[in-house]
């Protein structure tokens, strides 16, 4: 065959690849057929590998075979053993390393090719590469190291340190000129390399705890552009293609995240106030609330017709979703409709309380999500809420100086009654008092979130 | 192909994406995370190629290396994403056994 064939023949396998991978984005969106995308997109992952690997340049195979066989071995041990709990920080990682790929393959154009010869074009392609993956990549890990509680959650900030990301930034931009001006300089290329990694950590430590979800939304987004990057240096499209459909995802990811959590993208990067308490709202006039037990709840659980079932982060921290789940079921066996109302920021990334409660058995019919379920709390005779507060707090629909207002919240306070399982009164990441604490058809229970579901359970059989 | 041509597929993909992913439903982000993880280890094929292009040209040991590094980071992101996907979405169940 002449080099011609050849070359149509990759292009239209690394065609199909990308087709394959957009059929497998197209049957995420129902999880009857998930799990097929999920096999499409391995098999264009597969076909695009063989492709490549047919590739006329690449003669000795030892060296490659070696890195796939340790790498699938790392993945696929990391990926049976990680806990659902800890999916937010595999993410991370993960998305660091596909980050640190880019990086290295734009690294080892330069090694492999003679710059001398590089067009404009080619040498644009490698400073973006290695910038971008070398941003994701710190970044990553910085976002990983956080999640893991390897280094505290909270935000670093310090002076001046918009001004240094703006300096560090321009080093980028001038250094990208030299080394146009020049692609065979290892010194400009070096210069490029350690800004984007020094600047992956500077933006993502300001960042507080509770803005995670957002940083790991933009990271993911991050990672595709880098692939893309890379597709832009080797002229690949396949690479092109499903990194920006991974873009676009984390995009979109990032944009509700956001929305969910009331901050702009700018405020969230910049704005360093995950963790910090804010003073605002702060008349803080004695006020009592009542003191429920768990038999109280049984009691009304056990004569409701409809119950809704709010879980957020605590329950997760206190590894009470199965008990959860057992609750549930013995509810849907006395009659009781039972549904789960997720909002976006209940877990420590998009959709990770679907995850953690699909775990548990829960079936996923009935976890619904904000949009689907909150028309219909005013007709629910009980809502049982579990270690969630910002995402069900009044405030952010009536007081307007809130820093909560605006936000889309779970209209807990339209049911009939509610049930709050909650360890203290304390207010939640946004550092707001909840009014609905305070609401004569609420009944707080001051438990751990495992502990006050056991008893329910216990005596709900007593009943 | 020329950059404008890689950077014309590149916003036209963006589109698609974002057409794509804005009818997966909430329930579905964190395998849609992990799954767009893994194809974001596509970087894998432009590894292959450097790690295959380098062990063929003179003077490039460094580029080897570099190469080789750059498939087993992306192999781990590649394989760790899907089977981690596949595993999230086996756990989805409906009521019926």
């Amino acid at each position: 065959m002449n080099e011609q064939v050849i070359t149509t023949f990759t292009q239209l396998a690394y065609l199909i690849a990308s087709v394959f991978f957009i059929l497998g984005i197209k049957k995420l969106s129902s999880p009857k057929t998930a799990r097929s995308g999920n096999f499409f997109a391995m098999l264009g992952m597969f076909v695009a590998i063989v492709t490549t690997l047919a590739h006329k340049e690449i003669v000795d195979f030892k060296l490659i075979l070696a890195g796939i066989t340790i790498g699938s071995a790392v993945g696929w041990f990391v990926g049976k053993k990680i806990e659902m709990t800890a999916m937010p920080q595999m993410v991370a990682l993960f998305n660091g390393f596909g980050g640190l790929a880019s990086m290295l393959v734009a690294m080892a154009e330069f090694y492999i090719h003679d710059p001398k010869s590089w067009t404009f074009d080619v040498s644009t392609t490698v400073i973006l590469s290695l910038f971008v993956g070398g941003v994701t990549f710190t970044g990553s890990i910085v976002a990983f190291a956080k999640l893991q509680e390897l280094i505290k959650s909270s935000p670093v900030v310090f002076k001046m340190q918009q001004v240094l990301n703006g300096i560090l930034f321009a080093v980028f931009i001038v250094a990208s000129g030299f080394y146009l001006y020049d692609t065979t300089s290892l010194v400009s290329l070096t210069v490029i390399l350690f800004v984007g990694l020094l600047l992956g950590v500077l933006l993502v430590i300001p960042i507080g705890g509770a803005d995670m979800p957002v940083v790991i939304s933009l990271l993911n987004s991050y990672s595709g552009i880098a692939a893309a990057t890379t597709g832009f240096i080797l002229s690949n499209s396949v690479l092109i293609i499903s990194g920006a459909l991974v873009g676009a995802s984390g995009i979109i990811l990032t944009q509700i995240m956001c929305k969910a959590m009331n901050r702009s993208l700018v405020n969230v990067i910049f704005g360093a106030v995950g963790g910090e308490a804010l003073a605002s709202g702060g008349k803080k006039e004695k006020r009592t609330v009542t003191n429920y037990t768990e038999e109280d709840a049984a009691s009304i659980l056990d004569s409701a017709q409809s119950v809704i079932i709010v879980p957020g982060y605590g329950l997760a921290v206190a590894q009470a979703q199965h008990v959860l789940q057992e609750m549930g079921k013995m509810l849907i066996a006395k009659g009781v409709s039972v549904r789960y109302a997720i909002h976006p920021v209940a877990g420590r990334m998009p959709g990770h309380m679907n995850v953690l409660l699909a775990e548990s058995n829960v079936p996923y019919d009935l976890l619904c999500d904000l949009d689907q379920i909150n028309e219909d709390f005013q007709n629910t005779d009980v809502v049982l809420v579990i270690g969630a507060n910002d995402v069900i707090n009044p405030a952010a629909r009536t007081q307007k100086d809130s820093p909560l207002f605006g936000m889309p919240i779970l209209n807990v306070d339209k049911a009939k009654s509610a049930i709050i399982i909650k360890r203290s009164l304390s207010p939640g990441f946004a550092g707001v008092d909840n009014e609905l604490f305070y609401d004569k058809k609420t009944m707080m229970i001051f438990k751990d979130a495992k502990e006050g579901v056991n008893k329910i359970i216990t005596a709900l059989k007593e009943l | 192909m020329d950059l404008i041509t890689s950077v014309s597929i590149f916003v036209l993909s963006i589109f698609l994406g974002i057409e794509l992913i804005s009818k997966v439903p909430p329930l579905l982000h964190t395998p849609l995370m992990s799954g767009s993880n893994a194809i974001s280890g596509i970087t894998l094929v432009g590894s292959l190629i450097a790690c295959g292009v380098a062990m063929e040209t003179k003077d490039a040991t460094l580029g080897a290396i570099l190469g080789f590094l750059a498939v087993i980071f992306a192999t781990i992101n590649v394989v760790g994403g899907f089977v981690v996907t596949n595993r999230m979405l086996e756990m989805f169940k409906t009521k019926k056994k």
